[in-house]
């Protein structure tokens, strides 16, 4: 074959580009193929793809998209922990003349990806997985506003998973940094597959977040159940609600970043280049625009946990519920006026940088009002150290750190000094870890056994707790220290031989962190083996307050028989103390969406879209986009968009919830 | 909302707040508006009947606006009261945003473009 067919068929794909010549990647290439023939081989072996295909990958279930979210980002968190683990290795080792086990092109992919991947396939994913699961359970509804377009945004989040991990075998990641600053991003100075693997990546993941983001949107504004104003909806569904405002806002201008980025990799235009009129600072510009609103998308959400877990633990109403919803409404805006503190050393002249330090720090404000509301919450409480509250406390002193530090951030000549210094890196692993992380622990702690009907194992997930909490004091402690000695981030090799004993005690806290992640996992393993034991039959183990807690638990298809008519802020706990009493009869048809494999259809040719475009596979490229109309197209003839649960089938499943209430008491 | 016209199918129905369907007058006259508000700007590119491209241009971006104007009303049927005021709190946020992200972006690009850019000097910094 020539090598021009070749390369009509296979663009820059060639044997070359496979990592062949990095040991490490082969191994983890062997382990994970291994791992994956295992997997595939037992799903076939036990007959599990129809099953697995019909109820799952093709669902529209709000519930079972957000349990697939949650799935997606605790694969992904071993991915970019064990990303974690090589860069705390290789800084350990790399002293006294040693090159570590990391050589540098492997390295620099190594912290792009640990970074991509936590923000965008880690994080997000865990807090979309909550959000979808819980929002419209505790609004009442009996699913989100547009169902389908729910299970699309999952698979094209998914989609730029694939891509980022296809990365791992095939070519290689982006060497830039997890936001890929030009110029070292564009063309001339990334030549390779890395920058456009980053780009498609996030452009298909960044099409489902955004859809998702409007979906939550239209169900949090359109589907309360009546008598929920939105001065009574739990405030996370408030935190959620300011969230997905957020992504609809911000996300966009991440996709246009991308975007014109792509342009000037692949049509040679000069938006971001250092010549012909570009500008490379207009793209640190823009992304941090995107950039900081992410932040708060992320945290957002995590303090809606924190609040619905103390008020639930304490046994006690939220304290200032009113300042609580102000407080985020105010977060939601200034988050967009900050974004200038991630590059005051650009160059801005005095005035903008300290207009930019002072909109930072009167942002703690909102987020100190928080903190002592849930203070409050827990004053005179009689408050119960159950997992959920546990990562509560952890947050609440946590988090407390982080935010001083980003203060001390937040004073540019400050900044001048610590900028892009290990004391950043400590910092925001500080927030993120100590907030987003905690809080989506609690959130699964806290909503599991709705979600499966048993609680998981408190054994295990105290030893993950204490592993996780003391894990991240120990790794990020000294990167405070070092940050302030004047260490930079990113560095692979070290020259002076005093600072190795703070790589080395991060390092171990690294460890205790995975041990931290394998007791989670053993957490679930054994919370599933004594599911018999942890079982909860009432549907409501926790003695909580909001309507998620109304149904049994798992919640039924259409979550609840009857729409739930809400009288109060902490509607359950009302229900409850007026001596609610379920109906037994008079059920109806329930109107539900139906199941189809179009989304997941879409996002998998979307994948393959990205795919052509990094490797230069123009015909797979254009295939699969004109695949992708064909489908979309080909979907709005599908008729068969809904049913109804027949009377008989609500009155079986709601009579023998009955009995195991009758049989709980 | 009772239990029926609920949740997954409230795409089947429009709800009855305040959402407007425009008659054939109101289309028309948003038509006719649009194609003006796009006439002029092309003449003024054309004829070149102002002085300096720089004015043309700010004049261009004003006819743009109120474009965008002509079509939320005519064409989205947007008022104050449509969706429970919904829409016009949407786009109130919609403006403050648009309204930080580019007066912040030019601010701050003033700024590097002054301090930072080639054959400058860092003294300049204000």
């Amino acid at each position: 074959m020539s090598p021009d067919f070749l390369k009509l068929i296979f663009g820059r794909l060639t044997f070359e580009s496979l990592p062949l010549h990095e040991p490490i990647v082969v191994g983890t290439f062997v382990v994970v193929a291994l791992g994956g023939v295992a997997l595939l081989g037992g799903l076939t072996y036990f007959r599990l793809w129809g099953y697995l295909w019909r109820e799952w990958f093709t669902t529209v279930d709000h519930k079972r998209i957000g349990i697939m979210y949650m799935i997606l980002g605790i694969v992904m968190l071993l991915r970019g922990f064990a990303d974690a683990l090589m860069m705390r290795g290789q800084q350990m080792l790399a002293f006294g003349g040693s090159e570590g086990y990391l050589n540098a092109h492997h390295y620099d992919q190594v912290f792009t990806a640990h970074g991509v991947i936590m923000i965008f396939f880690v994080a997000m994913p865990l807090v979309t997985g909550l959000m979808n699961y819980v929002v419209p359970l505790q609004i009442g509804a009996r699913d989100v506003s547009f169902p389908f377009l729910n299970n699309f945004s999952f698979w094209m989040t998914v989609g730029g998973a694939v891509l980022v991990m296809a990365s791992l075998f095939i070519g290689e990641f982006a060497r830039t940094g997890w936001l890929a600053y030009p110029p070292l991003s564009n063309i001339g100075y990334s030549p390779d597959v890395g920058v456009d693997y980053y780009i498609w990546a996030l452009q298909v993941a960044g099409v489902g977040t955004t859809l998702s983001g409007i979906n939550l949107i239209c169900t949090i504004v359109k589907l309360r159940c009546p008598g929920m104003t939105m001065m009574k909806m739990p405030v996370f569904t408030w935190t959620s609600l300011c969230t997905n405002v957020l992504i609809v806002a911000s996300f966009p201008v991440l996709t246009v970043v991308l975007a014109l980025l792509s342009l000037d990799r692949y049509v040679g235009t000069n938006f971001f280049t250092n010549d012909f009129g570009g500008s490379p600072m207009m793209y640190v510009n823009l992304i941090w625009i995107w950039g900081h609103p992410e932040v708060y998308i992320l945290v957002l959400p995590a303090f809606g946990i924190f609040s619905e877990v103390t008020s639930t633990f304490s046994g006690k109403r939220l304290f200032g519920y009113t300042s609580m919803v102000y407080a985020t409404v105010v977060i939601t805006i200034l988050s967009y006026l900050v974004w200038l503190h991630h590059f005051f050393t650009m160059g801005s002249g005095a005035s903008v940088n300290s207009f930019f330090g002072i909109t930072t720090m009167i942002i703690s404000i909102p987020t100190g009002a928080k903190m002592f509301n849930w203070l409050f919450t827990m004053y005179r409480g009689r408050i119960r150290y159950e997992l959920p509250m546990m990562w509560t406390i952890a947050f609440m002193l946590t988090f407390v750190i982080g935010g001083m530090t980003g203060v001390l951030l937040a004073v540019p000549p400050a900044d001048f000094v610590l900028h892009n210094s290990l004391f950043l890196i400590a910092h925001f692993h500080n927030v993120i870890i100590g907030g987003v992380v905690f809080g989506a622990f609690a959130g699964i702690n806290y909503w599991f056994p709705k979600a499966f009907g048993f609680k998981l194992d408190p054994f295990w997930g105290k030893m993950s707790f204490w592993f996780w909490v003391t894990g991240f004091y120990l790794a990020f402690m000294p990167l405070y220290v070092l940050g302030l000695m004047g260490v930079t981030r990113r560095l692979r090799v070290f020259e002076d031989p005093s600072l190795q004993i703070w790589f080395v005690i991060a390092a171990i806290g690294a460890l205790f962190i995975f041990i931290g992640i394998l007791s989670m996992l053993m957490q679930f393993a054994v919370s599933l083996l004594k599911r018999e034991q942890l079982k909860d039959v009432t549907g409501d183990p926790w003695d909580a307050r909001t309507l998620e807690w109304a149904t049994s638990s798992p919640p039924p298809d259409y979550n609840f028989a009857f729409t739930p008519v809400v009288h109060d802020n902490d509607a359950w706990w009302d229900m409850k103390k007026r001596g609610y009493q379920r109906p037994l009869t008079g059920f109806k048809p329930i109107h539900m969406p139906s199941s189809t494999g179009t989304g997941i259809i879409l996002a998998g040719l979307a994948t393959a879209m990205g795919f052509g475009l990094i490797w230069y596979m123009w015909w797979l490229a254009a295939a699969s986009f004109i695949a992708m109309l064909a489908v979309g197209i080909g979907h709005t003839f599908n008729y068969h968009r809904d049913f109804d649960i027949p009377a008989e089938d609500i009155i079986r499943t709601e009579d023998s919830r009955t009995k195991l209430l009758a049989g709980a008491r | 909302m009772n239990t029926d016209t609920h949740a997954a199918h409230a795409d089947h129905h429009h709800h009855g707040d305040g959402h407007a369907h425009g008659t054939f007058s109101t289309y028309l006259l948003g038509f006719v508006l649009s194609v003006v508000l796009t006439a002029i700007p092309f003449w003024l590119v054309m004829s070149g009947a102002l002085p300096s491209k720089q004015i043309t241009a700010l004049v261009i971006m004003a006819f743009a606006v109120v474009q965008i104007v002509v079509h939320m009303i005519y064409f989205l049927h947007m008022n104050t009261t449509s969706e429970n005021g919904w829409s016009m709190m949407a786009l109130i946020f919609t403006i403050v945003m648009v309204v930080i992200a580019l007066s912040g972006s030019l601010w701050v690009m003033s700024h590097l473009n002054s301090n930072m850019m080639p054959m400058h000097q860092m003294s300049g910094m204000n």
